[in-house]
This record gives structure tokens, sequence and C-alpha cells, in this order.
């Protein structure tokens, strides 16, 4: 088989899945799961950038869950008045 | 593990609304919509009246994630309990299923159509991209993804509502009543409806 002939058939092949895309038929209902989630993923807060926000708030290291937790936890501590007074 | 919460000191709440005005104005949250509430009993009656601010409790088995017909909620890695609006069909099913009213419903149409539900997110918006356009709009403010809490929480003037971590506001809340001395009773059954062997609350009208 020459290249020629085999680029020809893989052209082809790849035109008529392209043409044909448009014809298949999705599902119409959406099938629930008793106590799954049904909706879109949810980023975790840690993996955002502190950075990139535009309201700085609390730091730390973009990924990491155990340094954005101890953030956290610093700032959950200023809720407390009396070691704020001390 | 941090696992989010919220717990109101109902010795120190002064029913100033701050913490209703926070949420609304933190969240662009719609008239006739009001994610949290302040709810106060025995209204005027001396030595008898509290205050208990109430949103969403993220509760550990939440009841609206039992009841909800299309699977639309979802709880986090930090134990907060989300939805997804896409989904959601409005039945109105969680709302009956919350013992604390935390689902909201837009009232806005000429029909007083019932949308899409909203409630409390912890400040933690919702499933579209953290800090997005399209995430304010459906959901509010992302403020954990800021590595900041509530804002209801943190702006309490009398820090009566504290909200983080479930272990970290129940050590700040035990050092407050050491020091104070009372107010272990938290909020519960017996602070809302009373106990039977309480002498009778004063007649209805009774200001101070």
């Amino acid at each position: 088989m020459t290249n020629t002939r085999r680029l020809f058939l893989v052209g082809a092949a790849v035109l008529v899945a392209v043409g044909l895309g448009a014809c298949g038929e999705r599902d119409q209902v959406t099938l629930y799961k008793q106590g799954k989630y049904q909706g879109k993923p949810d980023t975790k807060p840690w993996e955002n950038d502190p950075a990139a926000n535009p309201y700085p708030g609390s730091k730390w290291n973009k990924g990491d869950k155990t340094s954005w937790e101890s953030a956290v936890k610093t700032r959950n501590l200023a809720q407390n008045e009396y070691t704020r007074a001390e | 593990m941090a696992r989010m919460k919220f717990l109101c000191d109902a010795e120190r709440c002064i029913e100033c609304n701050g913490c209703v005005t926070a949420c609304k104005n933190e969240n662009e949250v719609p008239w006739g919509v009001n994610r949290r509430r302040v709810v106060t009993i025995n209204d005027g009656i001396v030595g008898a009246e509290k205050s208990i601010s109430v949103a969403c409790m993220h509760c550990s088995d939440a009841p609206c994630m039992a009841v909800c017909p299309v699977d639309c909620f979802y709880r986090t890695d930090e134990g907060v309990v989300l939805h997804d609006k896409d989904l959601c069909i409005g039945c109105g099913y969680c709302f009956y299923a919350c013992p604390f009213g935390a689902p909201q419903f837009p009232q806005a149409g000429a029909f007083g159509l019932r949308g899409k539900m909203d409630k409390c997110t912890f400040c933690a918006g919702g499933p579209e991209k953290d800090l997005s356009k399209e995430e304010f709009t459906k959901y509010g403010s992302n403020r954990l993804a800021q590595g900041k809490l509530p804002a209801c929480a943190e702006m309490c003037s009398t820090k009566a509502l504290l909200g983080g971590d479930g272990d970290v506001i129940a050590d700040i809340y035990r050092q407050r009543v050491f020091k104070r001395g009372k107010g272990s009773e938290v909020w519960g059954w017996g602070t809302a409806y009373g106990k039977p062997d309480q002498p009778k609350a004063a007649p209805a009208g009774a200001k101070s």
C-alpha cells in the first residue's frame, strides 16, 4: 500500500467520523444515583495561588493543603479576643 | 483535617444583625433571600431574651443531601455542604428537610416563582472555577479560596458568632465559658423551648 493511498484512507476515515459525529444521540435524561453527587467537580481552596488573589488574605503554598489549613487556623484564632488582648 | 462549623454564643449575641448584613453584602444575595438570620426568643422579657444567628449548619449528616431527588449536594473536604445550581430543580424538598430553614428560594417574578435553591456556602463558593465571575454570580464570594473565613463570623462585633474549624472554635468557646463561668449550654432544645420545671415566662406583652 502506497503512502498516498494510506493517507487517503486515513483522511477519509477522519472525514467520515467528523461528518457523522453530529448524527449521534446523547442521553436526554440524566441517570441519577441515590446518594451520589451528580454535579460538576469543585476545586480545592488550597489549589489556588494566594499571590494571584485580587483580595489578599492568608498566605500558603499553592497546592499544599497543610499550609492552607495552618493559614486558616491562624486566622481562625483571631476570633479569640482573649488571646488578642494579651 | 478541618471540619468547618458555625457556633453562635447566645450569651453574647446582641441581635445587631451585622452578620446578616455582612452576608448579604459579601455575597450580593438577591432581595428576598437571607442566607443568615438572627432569631430572638422571649423578646423584651428581661433576663430571658436570647438571640442566635442561624444559617446552614453544614451538617455532618445533612438531611438536605439525603432528600435531594437530583443529588445536587456535595460535601467538600473541609466539611462544607454545597450544591450545584445547574442541577437544582427548585423542588423545595431540602427546605422541608432542613431543621434550620437554611435553603432559600428567590421569590422574584410575576407569579412568585420558586427558582433554584440558595443557601449559605460558608463563603466557599460552589462548583465553578474558584474566584471566577460565574462562581460569584451563582454562589457568591469564595473566601476560603482566599484563605479567609466566612464574613459573618469574622466581622461579628461581639464575637458571638464563631466560624471555622470545629476544634478551634470549640477551644475558643471553652476558654470563654471558663472565663465567664456560665453559658456552657450553648444552644439547644432546653434553651429554645425551656424545661418543664422552669417557671412560666412573663405574660406576652411584658416589656422591659
